[in-house]
């Protein structure tokens, strides 16, 4: 029987950890398949309820991942991001989900194996806590009522 | 509707060596909104690149998604294809299958899938992409320069040189900087002024330049481009336009008593004065703070009686002008540390402990001994001078973390110039480090030690005190296993710490520029941007930005120099319109983005109704100054605000596209 | 009016005449000092250089002690004793998890708001709104007032503006009508603790003090601690046969000449214990013009 694969979304900006994972393909570095990138100008962008959404439709696990402090290529978006996140982190705790689903890091671009090694590490992690199931059948609908019910042919 | 097209691209063997690119094309054609899925070897290429024009004409296609690399590579090159094949090129984005996939997975059906989902992320993206137009903001051909020094003259010359017109604003009443006070430059040893004054002659003769001095810039509001800049004209009390700068008055003033700043307060002027003999422009100023006539009610008056052009004028008052530029370039330059800062050195008390640039005073020919190395207390040559590097710099406690970066150079051109004045003498030099990288710099230091026969002792010193004329220096041969060295000295001269200009704060809240705890201006990027700021169309020259030397200043005023000729290379300057735009109509005027917004791109609006009356306030967004990071989308409320290129509808339809299938 | 009061070891050992002359002053001035019962040794170098925990909770208890009295204030006179106790108050201050440690160790509570004083402090707030009132006698001669280093130090903790050049001891000195010397040993080492295990470097680091003071005309020096005291007093002969002067200048406590100059008698102040003989001192003071 095989093992279970999370899904993980992973949230990054483009010049820093969007280039950190340009990097370590550049440098052939392998790691697990279950992480799908989708790029944003500036950790600053990610609306958090983008996560809930994620979550929502399938994802078992999440990685923000943007430049390091004081290195955000738009000056603050970065810190913006990390009091977005602690606060959504308090939230989600208090919704009773395992804060070990989702991860918030710093890649720059020149970090393409702290890339690899943290998309293994997260991959490992919700692994170990299983599929996320809870509130998945929840307002079911909303997503049909998108794109006018045609996400699929 | 939709009709994407997607090209799926073969990368020679790097991407189908792992993926397998057939049935990516072949599951692609199966979403919502594709109208045509192809792949091929190499997309790149140029008839890879056709393929794209023909499709979109064929196919008629409305946007393009290319699995290829990473857009970091060829986005461009995709995107102008795109233009070609006659759509709007940001209608055309690229899945990275390579960096992201590829390259980082073995071949197994996992990694196909994850290419398939990549796909399938960024067709949902194009679906929702808007074509865009690169934003056109016009540009005033004319800079502003802050800042009369080295700095500011070499981006003045080379912005002129370059056929723009320059107007260059300095507070003092001459141009020059403190390169004027310096008596040599390292390492060559060079006059100082001699190297300055043609350049500054230059400036003030240049037919693109205009030059106000004793002035200082009073307000600036606008963006890149086209800034307003207020500029307060302090009172000279001379009307230059009539003196002839035949000096009557200043060698006739009575109040002589003023410490001369040129001097570094070594010497005294005159309240109506130029600040040095080579001043430009070379017409003098009265200093009302300490002027007989403005302090006590009108008495004096001699420099008037004096004056054959009848060009002194003490009714004249501040006045102001507005100019119109499009770049800035900030060359204000730096501040020292005075002897008083240091309490273990006396507090500033004992007149023979002085401070680097008193030293270049003594030292220079035109100084007030007249080129010849005399104690202040008694005027006696010293026999022997203790420098002490580091006073200030790199000390924690001192609040001073950083390297000045030019002292230990300074210092030893100071030591070689006391030596070569006074060849019994002796030089002593405590140091903690010798930081001598540049050209000629290390051989430089090894001269004084070696053939000047300078006593470099590395060890700090923790006091010293006066007795009985002499100044005792207890300091520490670190390297001698720690002895302690007490040096009777006649004269310390302490390399103090560069710090900002004290007004520094403020002029950079006027511009609006970012800056550090010491209040040094902070540069856009430490290493790939250092003379841009984070406000668009401001540049930093020079010190200003951090403790440097003359060639770094030269060359870093040229760099702002070569930004501001781009800026000015066009009448209009073409913007990324990634930019973010509010719906005003829904904007509540919360302006929690125009708070975290870090270019202050955001502004407030007034919304009237017909008749003219306000109604409320809703954000508005300047595209000229907008950088497109999104901070602002993320934080509104109720989503009023949104960023072209990477809108809540395409962030979204990435989310959902990307699970909604079974892994 | 009563404020609390920390002696430490030395107060009550080898400087008594420190305690006496503060208590004579304090008397003479309407100000009770009371002792904190139970008090405990401060730690002074030992603990520090050998547990951190230690350091801390030693002065940490006689806080809660001070605390469980009800006094508010403490003058504590000995320098280095005043540097231990503020620095563990500002160490439970600002380390929440060290204050629990602490505070568990020692089965007491200690909510870290009582005052410290050091001597100059107290001269400061108490003695100088009153000393028109008691001061009697002018000094009458030249003094180096010789701050040590543990009352400049560390900047965190230190009262004294100017460390390398302060003033506050020579304030009170132009109260008692002493002419104080400009010099520039103020602050330097005296050899503090290798009074004891390597007298001969006491013995040249204070012997350095002596001359400078002596060179700029002092006629005696004035201290606020009890090494220092030792250091300049006690090791006097090792210091004249290490710099081979005679050097006889008297070592007065701060609170020793302010006392003469409120009329106090030279026993009383305890001025026949010290080691260098002090009627040079006393024989310079004459009376106040009214």
């Amino acid at each position: 029987m095989s093992q279970f694969e999370p899904k993980i979304v992973a949230f990054v900006c483009n010049w820093c950890t969007y280039a950190g994972a340009d990097l370590a393909g550049t440098s052939r570095t392998k790691y697990a398949t279950n992480v799908r990138i989708i790029r944003f100008p500036c950790t600053g962008r990610i609306d958090f309820m983008l996560l809930m959404k994620a979550f929502q439709n399938g994802s078992d696990g999440i990685i923000i991942s943007g430049c390091h402090p004081n290195d955000c290529h738009y000056t603050s978006g970065n810190f913006h991001a990390r009091r977005r996140w602690m606060v959504f982190r308090s939230l989600i705790e208090f919704m009773g989900f395992d804060t070990d689903r989702i991860t918030f890091s710093w890649v720059s671009a020149a970090e393409g194996a702290k890339w690899a090694d943290l998309v293994n590490e997260v991959t490992e992690k919700v692994r170990a806590i299983g599929p996320f199931t809870e509130f998945k059948t929840l307002d079911y609908n909303s997503f049909n009522q998108l794109d006018n019910g045609a996400i699929t042919k | 509707m939709a009709r994407i097209g997607v090209f799926i691209c073969h990368c020679g063997e790097n991407i189908s060596a792992t993926v397998d690119v057939v049935k990516v094309a072949e599951v692609a054609s199966t979403f919502a909104g594709v109208a045509f899925s192809t792949e091929y070897k190499y997309m790149c290429s140029a008839p890879g690149q056709d393929k794209i024009v023909q499709a979109i004409k064929e196919h008629k296609l409305t946007g393009i998604v290319v699995a290829a690399c990473s857009p970091r590579m060829h986005e461009q090159t995709f995107r102008k294809a795109t233009a070609e094949g006659g759509i709007n090129p940001f209608l055309c984005e690229m899945a990275n299958i390579r960096e992201h996939c590829s390259w980082v997975h073995d071949r197994t059906d996992e990694t196909t899938d994850k290419a398939i989902d990549i796909v399938r992320t960024l067709v949902a993206k194009v679906r929702r992409n808007a074509p865009l137009f690169p934003i056109k903001v016009p540009v005033t051909k004319t800079a502003l320069v802050i800042g009369g020094g080295i700095g500011g003259i070499q981006a003045a010359l080379d912005i002129a040189n370059a056929g723009h017109k320059v107007i260059m604003v300095e507070k003092q009443p001459s141009i020059g900087g403190h390169m004027s006070q310096l008596s040599e430059t390292f390492p060559t040893l060079d006059c100082s002024q001699c190297i300055l004054t043609p350049r500054m002659v230059e400036v003030s003769q240049h037919p693109n330049i205009t030059l106000h001095t004793y002035a200082e810039v009073e307000s600036i509001s606008g963006f890149i481009g086209n800034f307003d800049v207020k500029i307060k004209m302090k009172a000279k009390s001379v009307d230059s336009s009539k003196c002839t700068g035949c000096g009557e008055c200043w060698q006739k003033c009575p109040n002589k008593k003023i410490p001369d700043e040129f001097n570094a307060g070594l010497s005294n002027r005159t309240a109506i004065y130029t600040p040095f003999p080579q001043a430009v422009p070379n017409k003098p100023v009265i200093d009302r703070v300490n002027c007989t006539w403005f302090t006590k009610g009108g008495k004096c008056g001699i420099c008037k009686k004096m004056c054959k052009a009848e060009a002194i004028d003490y009714e004249m008052q501040d006045s102001f002008i507005d100019i119109k530029v499009g770049a800035i370039v900030t060359a204000t330059g730096f501040d020292l540390k005075h002897t008083d800062f240091f309490p273990e050195y006396g507090y500033g008390e004992f007149k023979d402990v002085i401070d680097g640039m008193q030293f270049e005073r003594l030292a220079s020919a035109s100084g007030p001994t007249a080129g010849v190395i005399r104690r202040p207390s008694d005027g006696k040559i010293p026999e022997n001078i203790v420098f002490i590097a580091c006073a200030g710099s790199r000390d924690k406690a001192k609040g001073i973390e950083y390297c000045s970066k030019i002292c230990c150079m300074y210092t030893a051109k100071h030591a070689m110039l006391y030596k070569h004045k006074n060849h019994a003498g002796k030089a002593y030099v405590f140091y903690m480090d010798i930081r001598a990288g540049g050209k000629g710099y290390d051989e430089f230091v090894r001269r004084a030690i070696e053939e000047d026969e300078v006593q470099y002792i590395r060890g700090r010193v923790s006091r010293v005190y006066e007795k009985d004329g002499k100044l005792m220096v207890k300091g520490v041969d670190t390297l001698m296993n720690s002895t302690p060295v007490d040096i009777e000295a006649d004269m310390v001269v302490l390399a103090t710490a560069i710090v900002a200009n004290k007004d520094s704060e403020a002029l950079a809240q006027k511009l609006h520029i970012s800056y550090d705890k010491h209040h040094f201006f902070a540069e856009a990027h430490p290493k790939l941007k250092p003379v841009e700021t984070n406000t668009a169309g401001i540049m930093l020259a020079g010190a200003c930005q951090s403790a440097k030397d003359i060639p770094e200043t030269v060359s870093q005023a040229s760099a702002s120099a070569s930004k501001a000729i781009a800026l000015f290379s066009n009448s209009e300057m073409s913007r990324d319109p990634s930019v973010a735009s509010v719906n005003n109509t829904n904007c509540t005027g919360c302006l929690l983005c125009m708070e975290v917004c870090p270019y202050l791109a955001i502004d407030k609006e007034e919304i009237k109704d017909r008749s003219g009356n306000l109604m409320r306030y809703a954000a508005r967004v300047n595209s000229g100054l907008c950088q497109g990071c999104g901070t602002c989308v993320a934080m509104c409320r109720n989503k009023s605000i949104d960023l072209q290129g990477f809108s809540n509808e395409q962030m979204l339809g990435e989310v959902m596209s990307l699970l909604n299938k079974p892994f | 009016m009563k404020i609390g009061y920390y002696p430490g070891c030395s107060l009550e050992g080898t400087s008594k005449e420190y305690s006496d002359s503060l208590f004579a002053v304090a008397e003479k001035c309407g100000i009770t000092l009371e002792a904190i019962n139970d008090w405990n040794c401060c730690g002074a170098s030992a603990a520090h250089s050998m547990n951190h925990d230690l350091a801390v909770a030693l002065p940490a208890r006689t806080l809660a002690l001070a605390e469980q009295q009800g006094l508010t204030e403490i003058v504590i006179p000995c320098a280095a004793c005043y540097s231990r106790l503020s620095q563990s108050q500002n160490e439970l201050n600002d380390n929440y998890v060290t204050k629990s440690r602490i505070e568990s160790y020692l089965d007491l509570k200690i909510s870290g708001t009582i005052k410290l004083l050091t001597v100059i402090d107290f001269l400061k707030k108490y003695i100088y709104p009153v000393a028109d009132q008691h001061v009697v006698n002018k000094l009458n001669q030249k003094t180096a007032c010789y701050y040590g280093c543990m009352l400049v130090r560390p900047k965190e903790i230190t009262v004294i503006e100017r460390t390398e050049d302060p003033l506050e001891m020579e304030d009170v000195m132009k109260i008692a009508g002493a002419t104080p010397v400009k010099w520039a040993y103020k602050t330097e080492c005296c050899g503090a603790g290798l009074s004891v295990s390597k007298t001969d470097i006491v013995a040249k680091l204070s012997g350095k003090i002596l001359e400078d003071a002596v060179s700029n005309g002092a006629e005696s020096i004035i201290v606020a601690c009890p090494m220092c005291h030792m250091n300049l007093d006690m090791r006097r002969p090792e210091i004249k046969k290490q710099i081979n002067k005679d050097i006889n200048i008297p070592v007065l406590f701060i609170t020793q000449a302010l006392g003469l100059s409120m009329g106090i008698a030279a026993d009383k102040l305890g001025l026949n214990k010290h080691f260098v003989d002090t009627d040079t001192a006393v024989k310079c003071i004459i009376k106040k013009e009214a």
